[in-house]
């Protein structure tokens, strides 16, 4: 392994960080400006123009607050449930293609970070990782309304992963491939939203449902449980739990970009590859306008009703679909 | 089935009311920079009002204390004479306060005021950054003097300010 190699992967991961983390903090702003003209108000606009610096200082009033642990918590666990949280959702992201190779300072460079061949596996796999920092965060906290935030999110992700797991495949039995750049590259004559339609809709169903968000922000709901797993953090640890939500927001879109609506392709993206990111960006920001857009639609689902529609609607549903889509392309293709 | 169809037009249509709601004009005020008009009748802060010559409308009668239901004012009275006069009548207001931690803003203070010297305005920014800043001294509560009228205490000729409590409504007795 050559060193320039070894420069250009470390390069990759810091700017995808650094993207991903700057994204995180404009998206708070992007959420609270769209909730915000939903509701007829105008949203932050004092910090800087539009109110484009208040997520630096929402950063800053975060760092600078006590962090506070509760008496009687498991400190450990407590400490490190945010990172456990954050890690999976920035870790994902290793694997997403942001668009193919660009030629740039002479050698040829590819915008993903990893194209491995079990891409997706790899994605649900770090993604369940995620709901031990939520549980763990409840169970630690030594509060009660933490804990059964906890145990909801544990018991959400347990009932959505099925099917969003079965709704994924689809798109790969289309493909024959795992790898994310395999699928979009498959996609060239013709997005899989149309081929797949049903598993898209399952896909942003149970991917809300992953995020803990509105419709399905059982496990934080204000009402029943003041902030759920979250009511005992403070400061910088809060914010990771933020952080990780946001992060995970971006990567639902990006995916549900990358599996169902070509990904980085549109075009001349062919002639360019350049384009890639900016198709891709585009779609992400469409897909963050529709988790926002439901959020400020739709109000929290009972927590019957989650089990019965993953349960006994999207489980059955999913499993169709991939039964009808393995029969067609064994048939047509 | 039907009830799913029917749900899944719910959603759709509830999606198209908050989509349609975006592009409505933001209802917000700027505040500070923006600021709505309040009501004719609107009950704000305190003010101390004076005559045409500049002297001071209270009496230091203290039925506004009597009458407030949150016992937020306090009045002194002392007494008027020639050489040094507030007010056209026997005595005037040597301290006059208002705790506005206290003030409930019913203005029954201006119904009992019989000289009409205590009236609410339509001013509604009252912050304070500690306690003792909530409570309106004479100072702050008295309006500026008018431009024909002089300050008080003023030195007034014998004989005309005999008695206790002036004539209303209007009051030429003196200029200066």
């Amino acid at each position: 392994m050559d060193t320039a190699l070894l420069l250009e992967w470390t390069l990759k991961v810091l700017i995808l960080t650094f993207v991903l983390l700057t994204g995180f903090a404009y998206l708070t702003l992007l959420e609270r400006k769209v909730l915000a003209r939903i509701q007829v108000r105008l949203g932050p606009n004092r910090a800087g123009p539009y109110g484009l610096l208040q997520p630096l200082a929402d950063g800053i009033k975060l760092l600078f607050k006590e962090s506070i642990i509760p008496a009687r918590a498991d400190k450990v666990i407590f400490v490190l449930a945010p990172v456990v949280t954050v890690i999976p959702a920035l870790v994902i992201n290793a694997v997403l293609p942001w668009g193919r190779t660009v030629p740039m300072f002479g050698r040829e460079v590819s915008l993903y970070v990893a194209d491995i061949n079990v891409a997706l596996l790899y994605i649900m796999a770090i993604s369940s990782i995620a709901v031990y920092g939520i549980t763990l965060a409840g169970w630690s906290s030594n509060n009660k309304y933490a804990l059964l935030g906890g145990l909801r999110a544990a018991a959400q992700m347990i009932s959505y992963e099925l099917a969003l797991g079965l709704s994924l495949l689809g798109p790969v039995l289309l493909a024959g491939s795992l790898s994310l750049v395999d699928i979009v590259e498959a996609q060239r004559s013709m997005w899989y939203i149309v081929y797949q339609p049903l598993a898209a809709i399952i896909f942003l169903i149970t991917g809300v449902a992953e995020l803990n968000r509105a419709p399905f922000d059982l496990p934080e709901a204000e009402q029943e449980l003041t902030a759920g797993y979250h009511t005992e953090y403070s400061g910088m640890k809060f914010a990771l739990f933020y952080m990780a939500e946001y992060v995970k927001m971006i990567t639902v879109s990006a995916l549900f970009a990358v599996l169902f609506l070509g990904g980085y392709l549109g075009p001349f993206e062919s002639q360019h590859p350049a384009l890639g990111p900016v198709y891709l960006v585009v779609k992400i920001l469409l897909g963050l306008f529709v988790l926002i857009w439901l959020r400020a639609t739709l109000p929290r689902f009972r927590y019957d009703q989650l089990m019965r529609l993953g349960w006994k609607v999207l489980f059955p549903l999913a499993l169709l679909n991939l039964v009808v889509t393995a029969v067609l392309v064994v048939l047509l293709g | 089935m039907s009830k799913v169809l029917h749900d899944i037009k719910a959603i759709g249509k509830g999606l198209a009311t908050t989509f349609r709601s975006m592009l409505e004009r933001p209802v917000t005020v700027q505040y500070p920079e923006q600021k709505r008009p309040v009501s004719k009748r609107y009950r704000g802060r305190h003010v101390l009002r004076r005559y045409d010559n500049g002297l001071e409308r209270c009496i230091g009668c203290s039925l506004c204390a009597a009458a407030c239901p949150a016992d937020a004012i306090f009045v002194e009275a002392a007494e008027n004479t020639d050489e040094r006069r507030f007010s056209p009548g026997e005595r005037y207001a040597a301290v006059y306060e208002i705790n506005y931690l206290r003030c409930i803003f019913c203005g029954y203070c201006e119904e009992a005021c019989p000289t009409e010297a205590i009236v609410l305005t339509d001013q509604y920014e009252l912050s304070f950054e500690n306690r003792r800043d909530a409570i309106y001294g004479k100072d702050r509560l008295l309006e500026p003097v008018p431009p024909e009228g002089q300050p008080t205490p003023q030195k007034t000729p014998p004989g005309v300010f005999v008695k206790p409590i002036p004539e209303m409504p209007d009051f030429p007795a003196w200029k200066p």
